[in-house]
């Protein structure tokens, strides 16, 4: 259809009913509600950032203690398809039920989170635990605890020197650093590459003497540790045991909590909606009594929203047209063949004021260039069966994805029309298996109309013509806004000069014999032809050269700007042929097909042969459907947003955004 | 030195799967690059980073579709391979766009689509645009496939 018209919507209510009509209108998901500063003084806002700040908490640590579950005791039902789902329906009687509980349900929320904390310290303990144990590994043979200092007359050194060092070198150290010292009893605890570990005792007399010794043959003194070595091990060993233990123990906690994902769910949700509504709160203006609120509502929705509110409220409810400078926000509604293009036209820019959607058009165009571009009947199948599989199953689908499920699903359908005009089915593969396996060359798929492979000239032809009528379909679409807004004379200058230059140039090379003869035409058009598309072209470049710069004063540059302008006939030459991806896009489908058959079947008609064949067709075949939808859906998009947009459309229109439930799970209905 | 034509044949058909090809293993690889960054920080994103990773790959098939069909033609897919030096020259000079227009499109648009992917990090509402940048790119690669493709199908019809 078009944009959805809207209209204002003016509401003056009961400062006391303002909560509840909040929800209302939530629930309803019709308005969307201006965020405008008041005027003057006597109306004033409230403050409820600090509400709004809590219940955005709340939602946050609900989500958080979804996935922690997710992560224990993930949800097994459903699977992928489940993950398309949208938030399911909730009836009101059953979401003031939950609301009550929803206390109830936070506190679940920080057990889990509090649990999934304790996890993370426990995980974060171990490996401390086990890097003590390693630098305890070398002293596990010395029964001694390592701060071990000595008895009341001797005095004890527990520690380490770099390198592999042996005993005598020890005592030959220590005749060396300290020659005075006679009684030193040393011994090696255990010796690896990097390092020695050694005790060494001698007199407390001479405990200075001997730490000098040791100091200069780079002694450190063993960690800290009151303990026996083995001991100590054993006892972080016992903790990394009581660490795991307890791992288990939160885990299984969490497990449990799995029959509340539900709740918990709703709990986000609840949140979620609650700090919406406070946020819409926070820019309400009120007086001491009363509050307003402004905002627009789709035309069809109006007469409903005025009658509920009425119904409900002491309030006043006033309907009106939107103003000239209003700022009015944009929502598309379309038919079912042309409503899945609204999500290309959301991803191009939303149609700005005095712009018409152009998602119908888009539409007329779309699954034909989507369908040549993937032109294979096997795949379209594929496509669709999928697609409409996912349609079917899934009932509530996300809206976005719906769309997409449905724009895939349409342009399969017209997939298949190509592929049957072009005849390729899986490529050749009608022919290659009869050829291979049943020996009977002369079964293949005829194609209704031609196969591209064998002339490609042709279907570049038809490529431009349908570029051709893409391009200035895109022109007198501009050409009718213009006149709809009154501006007739920019409807002449921008779209008729042109209409008429490109449209004569175009005409006129029909005309000439080496054109023709280039794209394997059959006519060449009579030399009264000639001449007229050329008087037309020659006027309507012209018209371009003079009024392309108008909006200069000075002549002599206006002219220039006029030139300038004209010289932009080259982009509608690059335009044109920028529509031969249609074919080659087509080809690459088609011979990369062609490629995977031919690669499974050169192995005969053998069993072997039979099973390389599955093999191939089947990795290779979704490996080129893959690649060539995402090719095909990219270059149809370019298609329509450069060549196509370029000539008419600029956007720019701002979404329409009600106030409504941004929930994840749960929508709560309004009616029964 | 009889079969010099067939060599010069399959010297075009090896070059334009192999720049092409390298040409997209260069840009989907600094794409990928760029994706698993984003994935990093936003798990979630992984199917649009992916999308826009992938778009620079499209360079090695459309060389590797070109190599198909000159081996095809040439005869080195079963028939027989005899075709004059003229011929083989041919072949060569007719794969030669979509090698060098493979290499070098498949690269910059590789690193159109790791900007497109910094975009759609920031903005990921913004996926459709910001897939039309790196596509935009590839509208080269396609010409260069067409004038190969309409090259070698053109080449049969050459007389010697």
């Amino acid at each position: 259809m078009s944009k959805v018209p809207m209209k204002r919507v003016f509401i003056c209510g009961l400062r006391k009913d303002r909560k509840r009509m909040l929800e209302t209108l939530q629930r309803t998901g019709v308005v969307e509600i201006s965020v405008e500063k008041p005027e003057d003084d006597y109306l004033e806002t409230m403050d409820v950032i600090p509400q709004k700040a809590a219940f955005d908490k709340n939602a946050n640590l609900a989500e958080a203690a979804i996935n922690v579950l997710d992560e224990y005791a993930p949800d097994t039902e459903g699977g992928f398809l489940k993950s398309l789902e949208g938030p399911k329906d909730m009836d009101l009687d059953t979401y003031y039920a939950e609301s009550v509980n929803s206390g109830a349900y936070m506190e679940a929320v920080s057990r889990i989170l509090a649990l999934q904390k304790q996890i993370a310290e426990d995980k974060a303990a171990i490996p401390k635990c086990e890097t003590r144990i390693e630098s305890l590994k070398p002293w596990m043979n010395f029964d001694l605890p390592l701060d071990f200092q000595g008895t009341k007359d001797a005095a004890a050194f527990v520690g380490s020197l770099p390198k592999q060092v042996s005993l005598e070198e020890i005592y030959q150290g220590f005749a060396e650093f300290a020659p005075s010292v006679d009684n030193i009893d040393a011994s090696v605890i255990s010796t690896s590459d990097e390092m020695t570990c050694i005790f060494a005792v001698c007199l407390k007399q001479d405990a200075e003497a001997v730490e000098n010794a040791l100091k200069q043959m780079n002694f450190a003194k063993a960690q800290l540790c009151s303990m026996v070595p083995r001991e100590q091990v054993a006892e972080l060993e016992q903790e990394i045991r009581d660490a795991n233990a307890d791992i288990e123990k939160c885990a299984e906690e969490i497990r449990g909590f799995a029959n509340m994902r539900e709740k918990i769910k709703f709990a986000a949700d609840f949140f979620t909606m609650r700090a919406d509504k406070y946020e819409v709160l926070s820019h309400l203006e009120q007086t001491r009594k009363t509050f307003f609120i402004n905002g627009f509502v789709p035309s069809r929705y109006a007469g409903e929203l005025e009658k509920k509110i009425t119904e409900n409220f002491d309030a006043v409810v006033e309907i009106t047209e939107p103003a000239e400078t209003d700022d009015v926000p944009v929502a598309l509604s379309n038919g079912v063949l042309s409503d899945p293009m609204e999500t290309v036209v959301e991803s191009y820019s939303l149609p700005g004021k005095g712009e018409i959607d152009p998602s119908r058009i888009v539409a007329c165009f779309y699954y034909i260039f989507f369908g040549m571009m993937l032109s294979d009947a096997g795949y379209g199948l594929l496509l669709c069966l999928g697609c409409g599989y996912v349609l079917l199953k899934v009932k509530n689908l996300k809206p976005g994805m719906k769309k997409m499920m449905k724009l895939f699903f349409y342009s399969g359908i017209s997939t298949i029309f190509w592929g049957l005009m072009f005849g390729s089915f899986f490529g050749d593969a009608v022919n290659v298996i009869a050829t291979t396996f049943l020996h009977r060359p002369d079964i293949k798929m005829t194609p209704l109309w031609f196969e591209p492979v064998s002339e490609p000239m042709r279907l570049l032809v038809f490529a431009f013509g349908f570029g051709i009528v893409h391009i200035f379909t895109g022109l007198f679409i501009k050409l009718y806004q213009l006149l709809k807004a009154g501006q007739v004379k920019d409807a002449i200058y921008d779209v008729v000069f042109w209409i008429m230059f490109v449209g004569g140039a175009i005409v006129y090379a029909l005309t000439m014999p080496m054109i023709t003869g280039m794209l394997n035409l059959s006519f060449t058009l009579g030399s009264t032809v000639a001449t007229a598309s050329a008087v037309i072209a020659i006027v309507g470049a012209i018209g371009v050269v003079l009024t392309g710069g108008r909006e200069s004063k000075n002549w002599i540059k206006r002219l220039m700007k006029g030139a300038y302008s004209a010289y932009g006939v080259t982009s509608y030459l690059s335009d044109i042929l920028s529509y031969s991806r249609l074919l080659a896009l087509g080809l690459a489908t088609g011979v990369i097909a062609q490629v995977f058959n031919k690669m499974g079947s050169m192995l005969g008609a053998t069993w072997y042969g039979l099973l390389i064949f599955l093999a191939v067709f089947i990795v290779g075949h979704i490996l080129n459907l893959g690649i060539n939808v995402l090719g095909s859906y990219v270059h149809t998009n370019r298609l329509q947003f450069v060549e196509f947009f370029g000539k008419f459309y600029d956007g720019g229109g701002r979404p329409f955004e009600p106030f409504t439930e941004n929930t994840k799970y749960y929508k709560v209905k309004e009616d029964k | 030195m009889e079969n010099l034509g067939l060599f010069f044949a399959l010297l075009g058909a090896a070059l334009s799967a192999g720049l092409a090809g390298s040409g997209s293993a260069i840009g989907v690889g600094i794409a990928g690059r760029a994706a698993s960054g984003v994935v990093t920080q936003e798990p979630n994103m992984f199917s649009k980073v992916l999308v826009l990773q992938l778009l620079p790959g499209t360079q090695g098939i459309y060389g590797l579709l070109i190599a198909f069909i000159t081996l095809t033609q040439i005869g080195i897919m079963g028939g027989d391979p005899n075709i004059s030096l003229a011929k083989g020259l041919l072949y060569f000079a007719a794969c030669l766009p979509m090698a060098i227009g493979g290499l070098i499109s498949a690269i910059a648009q590789g690193q159109c689509s790791v900007a497109a992917i910094g975009l759609v990090a920031k903005r990921p509402d913004q996926f459709g645009k910001a897939m039309i940048f790196p596509a935009m790119v590839e509208t080269y690669a396609i010409l260069a496939l067409l004038v190969s493709i309409l090259s070698i199908f053109g080449i049969v019809n050459v007389p010697f």
